[in-house]
């Protein structure tokens, strides 16, 4: 029989899941990432409707109860998302200072503006 | 040889005129010298006063930080096919008679670098500001082994070489750790010469915020890390 919280996280489960599809499907996410997030939610499930595979896992780890070991994993998987999700930010950034930048200078005066401005000294010889 | 001073400038109205007044507009051993204002999306009147003052001008369209309006100078100036690139802040924090003593190095070919130090010489500096620099140069020490008495110096002069080399991706602050970075991974010569520094309450208000330094902090251990 299956607890009350057992079956909202699982209703939260399959709707994370159908977006992992539907959004795969619209080409809005790589493969890649649509097989990453449907095995995050797939072992979420199996612990869902089998908390005694956490239990199994603590063990292996060495964690006392089975939900301390889902904390630790998923803190550890977060901040690594976080990191990355950092890193494509600064990438983004880069990306529209280059676009930026390549207005700029198209917009700007040409080798013989610069001529103009030359003034006329000349190198002396040493 | 030609030589090129880019100015980048955000929001500098109030003083870019009477930095530009006192830039050079000859020095001995150039033949060509001209100043660049990259406007770095102000929203103000920068660009049109910099037009005015008779210098060339590029403007982002947007504001994309210290960093990345360098390195459109620096694009601009090789472009030009400048044989030396100096940068120098628009807050009115140098003084234009540095000048000539930051090109001499290049034009001996004893440097393809030079940084303007602050610190190389005694003089009156905000206590802030001594402890942030020196923060930042034993960053720049210990995570990228390069050693510097002035790593966030804005001025700086590049030879042709430098220019070509160094290959600069960080757009705000953090661009000054990767200029020594860049110049220490392509074996560049780098030389250092003292600089006057020029802290004004203006300069002090448009300059790097003290609290900065976290973010690019962040910033440099993400470039580390990544």
């Amino acid at each position: 029989m299956l607890t009350t919280i057992q079956i909202l996280l699982l209703a939260f489960i399959l709707f994370a899941i159908s977006r992992v599809v539907l959004r795969a499907r619209e080409k809005v996410i790589s493969t890649q990432a649509a097989i990453f997030w449907s095995v995050i939610w797939l072992a979420a499930l199996i612990g869902i409707l089998m908390p005694q595979t956490t239990t199994s896992l603590a063990s292996v780890f060495g964690v006392g109860r089975g939900v301390d070991v889902i904390v630790y994993i998923s803190l550890a998987l977060l901040f690594y998302i976080v990191f990355r999700m950092f890193v494509m930010i600064e990438d983004l950034r880069h990306e529209i200072t280059n676009l930026i930048r390549q207005i700029a200078l198209q917009n700007t005066p040409d080798k013989q503006s610069f001529s103009a401005n030359k003034n006329k000294e000349k190198p002396k010889k040493k | 040889m030609k030589t090129v001073i880019v100015v980048p400038a955000f929001n500098e109205s109030a003083a870019i005129s009477k930095v530009l007044t006192g830039i050079p507009k000859k020095l001995k051993g150039i033949s060509q010298l001209s100043t660049l204002v990259v406007d770095d999306g102000s929203g103000d009147n920068t660009s049109q006063k910099a037009k005015k003052a008779g210098v060339f001008v590029v403007r982002h369209v947007i504001n994309r930080g210290l960093g990345a309006a360098i390195k459109t100078g620096l694009d601009w100036a090789k472009s030009q096919g400048a044989d030396i690139a100096v940068t120098f802040d628009s807050d009115g924090q140098h003084d234009p008679t540095d000048i000539p003593r930051l090109i001499q190095p290049i034009l001996n070919k004893d440097a393809d670098l030079v940084i303007g130090s602050r610190f190389k010489k005694k003089q009156s500096i905000p206590a802030d500001r001594l402890i942030l620099n020196w923060f930042a140069n034993l960053t720049t020490l210990v995570m990228f082994g390069v050693h510097s008495t002035d790593s966030q110096s804005g001025l700086r002069a590049f030879s042709k070489k430098a220019m070509a080399q160094i290959d600069l991706k960080a757009d705000r602050m953090d661009f000054s750790s990767e200029i020594l970075i860049e110049a220490k991974r392509h074996n560049l010569k780098i030389e250092e010469i003292p600089i006057k520094a020029i802290y004004t309450d203006y300069s002090r208000k448009k300059g790097q915020k003290n609290l900065n330094a976290i973010p690019v902090f962040a910033r440099i251990l993400i470039r580390f890390l990544r």
